[in-house]
């Protein structure tokens, strides 16, 4: 290739990648400005991402009246206990398809595999009613219990186990450990990535759930972060800009930490089941 | 003879299933929660698409009218159409696009892999309550940045949440952000599975970059693409979240979604039967959607 060639597709190569770029900052950036702007502000007339009056009014209004801590504490306890349940759940089903041979075990897991084909939104009515039997309507309970034992963490942690050497297990047994504290101990160490790649996308996917906090969760003392921001539109075109946009930053910057700290890990989980399966 | 043959397999089969009893107790949460949260709604389910019923007093059994109002269910059959449209508007556009961005990534003829890649793929960690919101204020009408930039070069604003095709339009950008960087990453572990060797003895062989991109690239990823297709088919018919913030359904339904319909029936009408039967139909025709897809691609190996 001639060098004036290569030059230009390089140019071309960054001008796509910069262009796309642009237009996925942009959003976050708008937030983040809009923030911190006055009302009149929001839609005036030129656009600026600078605020010509900055100010700081979003955010109080948001931690004192609409009761920002309480939210963001229910929100940390949803995603929290709902990830570390799961994670338990979940690998110790995957230990059990991935070491052990017993009857009907390709029957059990065609199974598993199955119920991944339905989608759990469908469910909502009849999911609801059960619910409100249990009298869980308006508890957190509905979104950490009926996920616990979900078959994509088992069919992920199942891969995962399957690689690790028999030979730690049966030297184990040998000393007399018991199934559950050969689990515990040995397995568990062993399979920490995997545990962090599925606890961050577990922690995530509840973090950021909006239907189910939607369908159980009744009253504002209650509610996970996604409902407070949508309760911010005041009806009738009454929106309250910027509070929402303030409590939409709040609203990614744990997430923005923890995937900035632990992208590997991250990346790693979402593209395991993609590639080999 | 045959008889105690009979019993001593029964008796093997019992000492295996003793053996591994903690397999059992291991993979039984599993099964319990399913029964309890899975099965259990499902045959509810069924129940409840039989009857006419509010949610709370009584329950008075219906027969097949459920069933008999949805072919007249216009605004289900638009959410169905809905489902196909987005589908087309920005499926093809996402997945052509993750794979030019993988390619891209992937060269090594680029700088700067790790900030690209977390870039682009920040919005998947994003709520789309809080994206659906920013969203409908960049494409507010009068003021919004991407009309004034738009009439900034000289050409005219657009009615980006007012209009019915633009509504979809806007829902596909913001469909876009959201999972463009997804699909990038899976495409990028894909990309690593291949030997690079492959496109650059195409390139030796006389090859352009274009040719070596659709004859070489493109087939040997055809597993990873087709998982990102039927994620995104499952995806575009599954939409809720991001709809129910950036136009609610509107305008005059151009944007709802099944899920939309469905929890619109149930929790806003309070139809709790008329919902059920809606959610049985959806399943259906996603689950026979689902199947025809794997169905030709089976066909094409």
């Amino acid at each position: 290739m001639l060098r004036s060639e290569k030059l230009f597709t390089t140019i071309l190569l960054y001008g796509v990648l910069i262009l796309i770029s642009i237009f996925m900052i942009l959003p976050f950036v708008w937030m983040l400005s809009t923030s911190f702007k006055l009302p009149q502000d929001i839609f005036g007339f030129p656009p600026q991402i600078i605020p010509p009056t900055f100010t700081l009014e979003n955010y109080r209004f948001i931690f004192e009246e609409k009761n920002l801590l309480r939210i963001l504490l229910n929100t940390i306890i949803v995603s929290g206990a709902s990830a570390l349940l799961s994670l338990f759940f979940t690998s110790l089903g995957g230990y059990g398809f991935a070491k052990f041979n017993f009857p009907a075990k390709n029957v059990l897991f065609s199974m598993l595999l199955a119920t991944m084909i339905i989608p759990g939104a469908v469910m909502m009515v009849p999911s609801f009613v059960i619910m409100r039997n249990l009298g869980w309507v308006d508890t957190f309970w509905p979104l950490i219990v009926p996920g616990a034992a979900n078959a994509f963490g088992i069919f992920f942690f199942r891969q995962y186990i399957s690689s690790i050497n028999d030979e730690l297990m049966d030297a184990a047994r040998i000393d007399g450990a018991s199934e559950f504290r050969i689990f515990w101990s040995i397995i568990l160490p062993i399979i920490a990535p995997g545990l962090t790649s599925l606890g961050l996308i577990f922690f995530m996917g509840n973090w950021n759930n909006y239907l189910g906090p939607l369908i159980y969760l009744k009253s504002p003392e209650n509610w996970t972060i996604t409902l407070a921001i949508n309760a911010l539109i005041g009806g009738a075109g009454l929106t309250y800009w910027g509070p929402q946009m303030a409590m939409s930053v709040i609203s990614l910057l744990p997430l923005l930490v923890i995937f900035l700290v632990f992208q590997r890990q991250f990346v790693e989980g979402i593209t395991a089941g993609a590639v080999k399966g | 003879m045959r008889q105690s043959e009979k019993k001593r397999n029964q008796t093997d089969w019992w000492r295996e299933i003793k053996k591994a009893r903690w397999a059992y107790v291991f993979i039984s949460p599993f099964y319990i929660l399913f029964a309890i949260f899975g099965l259990y709604p499902m045959l509810l389910s069924i129940y409840l698409s039989f009857t006419r019923w509010k949610g709370v007093g009584p329950m008075e059994f219906a027969g097949l009218v459920n069933f008999a109002l949805i072919p007249q269910d216009k605004i289900f059959w638009q959410s169905m159409a809905n489902g196909v449209i987005l589908f087309f508007l920005y499926v093809p556009v996402m997945l052509f696009l993750a794979l030019v961005l993988a390619v891209i990534l992937n060269s090594g003829r680029v700088r700067g892999f790790r900030f690209f890649r977390t870039l682009i793929f920040l919005p998947f960690i994003t709520n789309m309550v809080a994206a659906g919101f920013a969203f409908q204020i960049l494409l507010e009408k009068q003021n919004g940045l991407f009309n004034v930039l738009l009439r900034y070069v000289g050409l005219a604003g657009v009615p980006w949440l007012e209009d019915v095709w633009w509504a979809r339009i806007s829902l596909s950008l913001l469909i876009i952000w959201a999972w463009l960087g997804y699909n990038m990453v899976i495409m990028l572990a894909g990309l690593q599975t291949i030997p690079r060797e492959l496109t650059e003895a195409a390139l030796v062989d006389g090859a352009s970059p274009q040719q070596a991109f659709f004859k070489v690239t493109v087939p040997l990823m055809r597993p990873v693409i087709l998982f990102c297709l039927i994620t995104s088919t499952i995806g575009s018919f599954g939409l809720f979240t991001e709809v129910s913030t950036l136009t609610r359904g509107g305008p005059v339904n151009a944007t709802i979604t099944p899920l939309l319909r469905i929890y619109g029936v149930a929790f806003g009408s309070y139809q709790f039967g008329y919902a059920s039967a809606l959610a049985y139909t959806f399943f259906a025709l996603i689950f026979f959607l689902t199947i025809i897809q794997f169905r030709l691609n089976r066909e094409k190996e």
